[in-house]
């Protein structure tokens, strides 16, 4: 006997709801798994080799091969660099995403195209932007300094913040705009008492993605920021960097060293956390008055 | 009835992506009476609406002929600041549109862009016009509240009095209380029926009782054209034009 059709689709759909739940749920275990997976691998590694002194400390003499010292310089030097280099981008890239979003016709020529040479831009190699950087260093005559690695990873995050953006920027309602428009404001007025305010989450999730990518980054600076054991004083001296630091300490023989590299991306590791954290509990107070 | 135009419409012609909208249209709208528009959706009513304060984009694909001229100056000059001519004109929306702000910073984001910055002046701004939209009992004590907060009812008025804030001449209405029960668009129409003594408004609409209860003056639209238009108990009582009489009585709608 077979079932009747009704019956049978309701069976159907039941299959099929539980089959794409269960894919669901193992790809989420995956992710996450591999997630914690690296996480705990330099929790486990590194932890061990983490002391105050790491943290507070320059490389002395011989730290390299496994003597005293820390890795203040990177700490200081990837704070100083990537905070500059997002500034920088930020300052770059709201002005973009404003003007391609509320002062051309919606999806105009002009913003596809700039949208699709951001997406062109994203998946440029960070050494690419590297090399590009220390071609316009030599062109200037200038060497590798804290000012020169600022540059180029603004380069590299500018594509990214500007398309993280511009998602939520166009997702802006045009009865949003148009009350504005309606009581006397200016285009400009709209965008940053408006519109600046009704994406301000976005606008933070696309900076703090930037500023993860950046200062994650070690190909870009290779060239352009140097390296030194110094603490980062000037905008024209080379200035150390974290991911550097890790890749120079892994670099070397001495077991010992390898873990300080460990220690080092937990380190990493936390101060992207941090600052996530601490740019999301500011504007956390500006953001109870958004249009739901 | 005699007529003191405030606003003159003179062959107004709007292609929307090269479509025609609006043909032909000339009509003058009088000094503080509520003059209703009305006629089947997709009639035209909202575009020449919103040509009135120029929120027809130019960025999108909008061309305009003709001339709007409010208080005598062709809004559609180029020398016209289209902020100037958005400022004398408040704008009430199908769906109240509150900003991203408190109930206060909304009412006044309008004064605050045109230049007043005295906090004891602003706050007489807002308790002025958030009394004159009636809504300043149900808001006085959390006016530091998020606006979405707000019932929908509630939020036209917000937006009547962030309108009515920046002290326009002219209030427009683009179908404001579709998306209100029946108590808050009561309430919405009193309010309007109130204002005309000093402003003159402009509301579009589709529902035809709406219209008789509260129009001294109705223009009909019907594909694109301005069909018939008049003071509002002639129009109800003798419409000349048979297409009028067929929608007042409900054949076209």
């Amino acid at each position: 006997m077979t079932l009747p059709l009704t019956k049978r689709r309701s069976i159907h759909r039941k299959v099929e709801e539980g089959v794409f739940k269960v894919l669901m749920v193992a790809s989420m275990v995956i992710v996450v798994g591999c997630l914690v997976l690296i996480l705990g691998t330099i929790i486990w590694k590194g932890l061990p080799a983490l002391s105050l002194a790491m943290v507070t400390q320059t490389p002395k003499g011989g730290y390299y091969l496994g003597r005293e010292g820390g890795i203040l310089n990177a700490i200081m030097g990837s704070l100083y660099l990537a905070s500059g280099a997002t500034l920088l981008a930020l300052v770059f890239s709201l002005p973009v995403v404003l003007f391609i979003n509320l002062y051309r016709r919606k999806n105009s020529r002009l913003a596809e195209w700039t949208r699709f040479s951001f997406d062109v831009l994203w998946g440029i190699p960070s050494i690419v932007y590297g090399a590009f950087g220390f071609i316009v260093m030599v062109f200037l005559g200038l060497r590798a300094s804290l000012l020169a690695g600022i540059f180029t990873v603004a380069l590299l995050e500018f594509p990214i913040m500007s398309r993280a953006m511009d998602e939520v920027i166009r997702l802006v309602p045009r009865s949003l705009l148009d009350a504005s428009y309606s009581l006397g404001a200016t285009r400009l007025e709209t965008a940053f008492q408006v519109v600046v305010r009704q994406c301000l989450p976005g606008i933070l999730t696309a900076v703090l993605i930037a500023f993860g990518r950046g200062i994650g980054d070690a190909a870009s600076v290779l060239f352009t920021a140097g390296f030194t054991d110094r603490l980062p004083t000037s905008l024209f001296q080379p200035a150390a960097t974290l991911p550097l630091a890790i890749f120079f300490q892994l670099g070397t023989p001495f077991p010992e060293v390898q873990e300080r590299a460990y220690a080092s991306a937990v380190v990493l590791t936390a101060m992207i956390l941090l600052i996530s954290l601490l740019a999301r509990g500011l504007v956390k107070k500006s953001t109870r008055h958004i249009i739901k | 009835m005699k007529i003191r135009p405030h606003i003159s419409i003179k062959n107004l012609t709007v292609y929307i992506d090269q479509q025609r909208v609006l043909k032909d249209i000339t009509i003058d709208i009088p000094d503080r009476k509520i003059t209703v528009i009305i006629g089947p959706s997709g009639c035209g009513k909202t575009t020449l609406l919103k040509s009135l304060n120029r929120l027809l984009d130019p960025l999108d694909d909008v061309k305009i002929s003709g001339k709007i001229l409010v208080d005598g100056e062709d809004i559609y000059d180029p020398k016209t600041e289209v902020t100037h001519i958005r400022k004398k004109m408040g704008l009430l929306s199908q769906r109240p549109q509150a900003l991203p702000m408190s109930i206060y910073d909304n009412v006044a984001y309008g004064p605050r862009i045109h230049g007043h910055k005295d906090k004891k002046k602003l706050d007489k701004i807002v308790e002025q016009h958030l009394k004159l939209a009636g809504l300043w009992d149900e808001v006085k004590d959390r006016l530091a509240e998020p606006a979405w907060r707000l019932s929908v009812g509630q939020q036209q008025r917000l937006c009547l009095a962030r309108g009515l804030a920046v002290e326009p001449e002219i209030i427009l209405g683009d179908e404001p209380t579709s998306a209100l029960d029946p108590q808050s668009s009561q309430n919405v129409e009193r309010r309007l029926a109130e204002l005309k003594k000093d402003y003159t408004v402009v509301v579009v609409t589709h529902i035809l009782r709406q219209a008789k209860r509260i129009a001294d003056y109705i223009a009909f639209l019907y594909l694109g054209e301005l069909v018939e238009h008049g003071p509002a108990e002639e129009v109800f009582a003798n419409p000349v034009d048979p297409r009028t009489r067929a929608y007042l009585t409900g054949e076209i709608s």
